[in-house]
């Protein structure tokens, strides 16, 4: 393990370090301003050294080539850099590749499984086909399951190896092309032609193909172009200062060439203007290392600045699936009584809820399980009529439902609800839970109590958003009393209850007219119009094809909590920005220091009073604080691909930190470090 | 520094500082268009002024008619004060008879007055008559003035307003600003000034007999006016006797008042405020000092009165009080030094203990000196008491590194605080990003659009001063009038041109400024250093006007904070030393080094 590991990391390492050169083409240097300088540099200091070989060289040919041989090292160090971050989403993209393979599919005519099937290749399949996909078979496009339940395998895209379930109807649908089914079948109806899947959107997004660059990066653009091009002018006019001032004191030989590219390199921010590029692949790749698929930089970006989270309650604030906590027996029917009727009336019903009524009947009243086929039962499965579901047996009939869902049943049967019924309602409403009432015949029997189970560390969580200025915002379809209990439970700032996919709509509308950035998760089709109104829109892979072509990133493990760790990547990518930026602005300082008594000491000598650092010679200073230039990039790439870490402090506590280690570290550091060469080239005698 | 001149500092500070607030206030009332005192008595006059102009003052602009009023509002001061220039031979008020001022200067002193930067090529007393000192430039002082605050307030309107394109109107602003701040202040301070002795006449100059006759030796000039020389080379000289003095005249008080309070600095007379008829006595001295900072300090605490949040206002306040005091300490510290070039020739000669006096007035001493130069060129202002040629280099530097700190430290009337809130937008969006969040500044999203703005408008000063420098070092026109060689020379070309392209306009002589070279290349600084960078303010104010507020969180950064301060600080300063360190490299820094022994 350990041997292979190497042997990936050295050929990795090799393929970086080709493509460092290769990036070195003016195509290439032209996209990237502050960097594109310092090749013309290279270029100068270059021709320079030619010139200088055939004798007629503005300084010692030794000189010239040290500096141009460093200058073309800090282009080369900023390509190695961007190519270590691409690195990882090649290396990502050719395991999707793999996946991507040419396969055989089962295509059907009908949603029959018994009808006999033609066999064609996948490129083939279109959308709208139906296919069938047995044990062991490929998935071969995406689509949605339309009859039948499988387990299949998605480690191809997730990276997870536990199987999950796919089935019809539901949200739990859309099966990606490339994963394989490992038990029973599935038909599925292909939603996206060859070559337009999720799989080939992945793969272009996880090359950096399709990378532009984001709103934010063109604004850092623009302020590192006007630094560039303030320093230039710094530079080129001190030729005209440095001819006067030898001019007026009759000593000294004017300023060089080569010495000012070098200054010039030295002043522009080198630092970041290498390193942004690989910042912004590497936030796109720590979204993908965490299993978001991001369709776009942007929406990383806006993360960063995400004001409010919608955040729907099953599934994100609670565990997935609601359980019975109690039976609540009314009148005269005693508990066992109670649980005996609930028991029944849930054993043939396949849904979470309808099974931990039998867990907690068994568990706490010691009822075990019965046949249903030897009861002579019949079951009567929850439909969206009835909204309750239930036994019919020889002589009775047991229903469980909602309260309104019940009292409608007994109404029309011509029974009495009696009074005291909806005050047991409302109590179990008021505690956050949701009441099932469970009736035989017209005679209300008692009420289950349904708890859903707040995740644990979620209010730790919500607290922390908090600090960090974000609120957030439960949305659930329950009634406002239990929405009310479950939000205080889990701390939550605010809630919206009863929602219907409008009201979330007009929600997000809203909070945007009011200036706030809206990041909400979701997987139904019902969720498509408020994900595609939301700033940043998180789609479960297990949702449905809509919802995932409304969002803007799609979150492969479908874990809604993830939106919490998007906004953290989101930061991330920024602050690793500034502070980069600060540390490459801050380091100027220094290489003041170093080179403008270097540059100027033997026209006026007393210049030589800033040689603070008290660096050996005006050649050793420039070359140490080319040399520490273009090494402080390489020293930084862990931190640009890393990036900085995020802490859940306020804004300016943060910002106090981060001046203080980046900023005033930026103005020490060069010292230090400019020193330290200049020692090691007295060392070895270089210069 | 010895207790008494502690204490006058102190002074000097504390009363500014309490002006501040009433000041601040009823210039926000002025300017939000509610009613005041003056409003009350003046209301008449403003409405009259709006009909004959035809000015339809409910109408609102976006930032392109603005800018674009703006412009040509400017444009017609620049021909107006031109034409009285050339024409001074036949318009009256001109006792001395001056001819028509020449074609370069005139367009300097045009450029210069329009844009607020009163750099002056000329000697007053000996170029203009009184009816151009007047009708020309007195009346710049106040519309160049009144221009600055408009488009501060443009900016203030699109810091505050959202999802809108309209800042206001650009001709009520400026009426609103001369008839309620302007002109009601001079009055009051030109009055003040007249009480301790300007003077304020249009009596020809006075022919005054000298107590003693003075003899001085003047080099014999041919016919066609150069020196005549004897058989031996040497210049012929022939002795004068001087019995006879002339005394300049003229309405000086109206226009100092509004030198110092609009940061215009341009002097009546040729030495400006340490001439005795502009600045007779110390108490006069205080009331100049203190009209030098009092509006740009004023108008910190009227942005955060408009845009809602005082704290703000107070925060830009403490900033720059932050860099100002102690450079205020650290030149007059240089100056109480004696001059080391002195020390070393005359070390059998008792000096006085008061330190460089050379160039200062004794009536103003030391400290008032070093006050008066450090504010003067920390705003716009310009004006001088003292000849800052004479200071020592550090002394010098300091002003030379104010003025390059690209006017943001108190800074002209209105223009040093918008270009501060350009540094802070560049703070902003970098401290922004190292919490994590797309930067915002009151709630307003900053951009590329608005980096791009700023990025022209920081871009634009440097390029001008080390451009313009550089070409005046290279050519022979630029070096011919430099006084001193080397460094000292060197420092006095980067003085002027930083003097004229951040529009303050403060001399640091030794430069003979008045040949076409340096007045022309000079008036397109001036005109860059004013217009180009205005523009990109009032587009930023147009874009910001039409953006989103968003809602403060705990995870948006505070910009009234101390910690926000101390970064804006650092961006300030280290964007100044950044961009300028080599060139200072080469002028006063070397020049301290070398004038300290250290060769």
């Amino acid at each position: 393990m350990i041997i292979t590991k190497t042997s990936l990391y050295s050929s990795l390492l090799k393929d970086c370090i080709i493509q460092s050169f290769l990036k070195l083409t003016p195509a290439h240097q032209i996209r990237n301003p502050v960097m594109f300088c310092v090749y013309i540099g290279s270029l100068m200091t270059s021709a320079l050294f030619i010139q200088a070989m055939l004798g007629q060289g503005e300084t010692g040919a030794r000189f010239i080539f040290s500096i141009a041989f460093w200058l073309w090292f800090t282009l080369i160090f900023a390509n190695f850099a961007e190519a270590m971050a691409e690195a990882r989403g090649k290396a990502q993209a050719a395991s999707l590749r793999k996946a991507r393979r040419e396969t055989v599919a089962k295509r059907l005519g009908n949603v029959d499984r018994n009808e006999k099937y033609t066999l064609v290749k996948s490129a083939e399949l279109r959308v709208g086909n139906l296919v069938l996909i047995e044990k062991d078979d490929y998935i071969p496009c995406d689509g949605e399951v339309v009859e039948g339940i499988a387990s299949v395998n998605e480690s191809a895209i997730t990276g997870e190896s536990a199987p999950v379930i796919r089935e019809c109807g539901g949200d739990r649908s859309a099966v990606t092309g490339g994963t394989r089914v490992i038990s029973d079948w599935i038909i599925v109806k292909i939603t996206a032609n060859p070559g337009e899947t999720f799989l080939d959107h992945m793969i272009s997004l996880v090359e950096g193909a399709k990378r532009q660059k984001t709103p934010n990066e063109i604004a850092l653009n623009i302020l590192l172009a006007m630094l560039t091009l303030i320093f230039l002018l710094v530079c080129t006019t001190l030729l005209p200062y440095s001819m006067y001032s030898v001019h007026a004191m009759g000593s000294g030989q004017i300023v060089t060439v080569t010495v000012l590219v070098a200054l010039f390199v030295c002043l522009a921010p080198t630092t970041i203007g290498g390193l942004i590029s690989a910042i912004g692949i590497a936030g796109m790749d720590r979204m993908i290392q965490r299993n978001v698929v991001a369709l776009s930089g942007k929406a990383i970006e806006a993360a960063g600045d995400v004001n409010v989270l919608l955040l729907d309650k099953t599934g994100t604030i609670t565990l997935g699936n609601r359980q019975a906590t109690e039976f609540v027996p009314i009148g005269d029917i005693t508990v066992n009584d109670l649980a005996d009727a609930a028991q029944l009336s849930s054993l043939a019903d396949e849904t979470a809820e309808g099974r931990s009524i039998v867990i907690l009947a068994k568990e706490k009243y010691g009822i075990r399980g019965r046949d249903i086929e030897a009861l002579d039962a019949k079951f009567v499965p929850f439909s969206a009529q009835t909204r309750m579901s239930g036994v019919r047996l020889k002589n009775k009939e047991i229903f469980k439902g909602a309260p309104d869902a019940i009292e409608d049943y007994i109404r029309e049967k011509g029974g009495q609800i009696p009074s005291f019924v909806q005050e047991f309602v409302d109590r179990i409403a008021r505690q956050g839970a949701t009441p099932l009432l469970i009736t035989e015949g017209t005679k209300i029997l008692g009420v289950i109590r349904l708890k859903d189970i707040v995740k644990g560390g979620i209010r730790e969580r919500f607290a922390e958003l908090r600090r960090m200025g974000i609120k957030t915002l439960m949305i659930t379809g329950d009634n406002p009393l239990t929405a009310a209990a479950i939000a205080a439970e889990a701390g939550v700032d605010d809630f919206l209850a009863e929602a219907t996919p409008e009201d979330k709509l007009n929600l997000i509308r809203n909070l945007q007219a009011e200036g706030r950035l809206v990041a909400m998760a979701g997987d139904g089709t019902n969720d498509a119009p408020a994900l595609a109104q939301a700033d940043v829109a998180v789609a479960m892979n297990t949702g449905t094809q809509i919802a995932k072509e409304a969002g803007n990133m799609v979150d492969l493990d479908s874990n809604p909590t993830k939106l919490i760790e998007i906004v953290e990547i989101g930061k991330q990518l920024l602050m690793t920005r500034g502070t980069i930026t600060t540390f490459s602005i801050a380091n100027d300082l220094a290489k003041y220091f170093a080179i403008i008594p270097a540059a100027f000491s033997d026209t006026y000598p007393a210049l030589n009073r800033l040689n603070i650092m008290g660096l050996a010679t005006p050649q050793s200073a420039i070359l140490s604080a080319i040399i520490f230039n273009a090494l402080i990039i390489i020293c930084l790439i862990p931190l640009a691909l890393f990036g900085v870490k995020y802490r859940h402090v306020t804004a300016l506590k943060l910002l106090r930190t981060n001046i203080l280690l980046y900023g005033m570290g930026g103005i020490i550091v060069p010292f230090l470090g400019i020193k330290l060469v200049d020692l090691i080239l007295q060392e070895i005698g270089w210069v | 520094m010895s207790g008494n001149e502690i204490l006058q500092l102190v002074i000097y500070l504390a009363v500014l500082f309490c002006l501040v607030k009433p000041l601040g206030s009823y210039i926000a009332t002025i300017y939000e268009g509610r009613s005041n005192f003056m409003v009350r008595v003046l209301g008449p006059l403003e409405r009259w002024t709006y009909k004959i102009c035809h000015i339809r003052s409910e109408q609102e602009m976006n930032w392109k008619e603005y800018a674009i009023s703006m412009l040509l509002f400017n444009l017609m001061g620049f021909i107006a004060v031109y034409l009285i220039q050339r024409l001074q031979g036949i318009l009256p008020l001109n006792p001395q008879h001056f001819p028509a001022v020449n074609p370069d200067l005139a367009f300097n002193t045009a450029t210069s007055f329009i844009a607020n930067t009163n750099w002056q090529a000329y000697g007053g007393e000996n170029t203009l008559s009184y009816f151009t000192q007047m009708a020309a430039l007195t009346v710049q002082n106040f519309l160049s003035a009144a221009t600055g605050i408009s488009i501060l307030m443009a900016l203030i309107r699109g810091i505050r307003r959202c999802e809108t394109t309209a800042l206001g109107n650009f001709w009520v602003d400026i009426v609103r600003g001369i008839l309620y701040l302007f002109l009601p202040l001079s009055i009051l301070l030109s009055l003040l000034l007249v009480s301790q002795g300007v003077i304020q006449n249009f009596k020809p100059y006075q022919s005054v007999s000298l107590i003693q006759a003075e003899q001085y030796q003047d080099p014999q000039l041919d016919e066609t006016g150069q020196q005549m020389k004897d058989a031996k080379g040497d210049l012929i000289f022939r002795t004068k006797t001087l019995i006879e003095q002339q005394i300049p005249m003229g309405p000086a008080a109206s226009q100092v008042a509004i030198k110092q309070l609009g940061t215009n600095g341009g002097g009546f007379f040729n030495v400006n405020s340490a001439h005795p008829f502009e600045n007779p006595t110390p108490l006069s001295n205080f009331f100049e000092m203190l009209a030098i900072l009092l509006m740009p300090a004023a108008l910190c605490y009227t942005y955060g009165v408009m845009v809602r949040k005082n704290r703000q206002g107070w925060a830009i306040l403490v900033t720059m009080s932050i860099i100002l005091i102690p450079l205020i300490c650290t030149t007059f510290i240089a100056e109480k030094q004696t001059n080391p070039a002195i020390e070393k020739i005359a070390q059998d000669i008792i000096l006085p203990d008061g330190g460089n006096m050379e160039g200062k007035e004794t009536r103003f001493g030391i400290l008032n000196s070093s006050i008066w130069a450090t504010a003067t060129t920390a705003t716009g202002n310009g004006s001088v008491n003292a000849m800052l040629d004479s200071f020592l280099p550090v002394g010098g530097l300091i002003p030379l590194w104010l003025m390059d700190l690209a006017e943001v430290i108190f800074g002209g009337v209105g223009s040093g605080l918008y270009q501060m809130i350009i540094f802070i937008l560049i703070t902003v969006f970098v401290s922004g990003l190292m919490v994590g969040r797309t930067p915002e500044y009151m709630g307003k999203k900053i951009e590329a659009f608005e980096m791009k703005m700023a990025a022209v408008a920081i871009f634009v000063m440097p390029l001008t001063v080390l451009l313009c420098t550089a070409i005046a070092v290279l050519s022979s026109a630029g070096l011919s009038a430099l006084a001193n060689p080397g460094a000292h020379g060197f420092s006095e070309i980067l003085y002027a041109f930083s003097s004229m392209t951040n529009n303050n306009g403060s001399a640091f002589a030794g430069l003979n400024s008045n040949i076409s070279f340096y007045t022309t290349l000079g008036g397109f600084a001036i005109l860059i250093g004013r217009y180009w960078i205005a523009i990109a303010i009032l587009a930023i104010a147009g874009s910001l006007a039409g953006k989103k507020t968003i809602p403060a969180s705990s995870g948006t950064l505070p910009t009234d904070s101390i910690t926000f301060g101390f970064v804006l600080i650092g961006v300030i300063l280290i964007m100044g030393a950044l961009i300028f360190f080599p060139a200072f490299a080469l002028g006063p820094i070397v020049e301290q080094f070398m004038l300290a022994g250290h060769l």
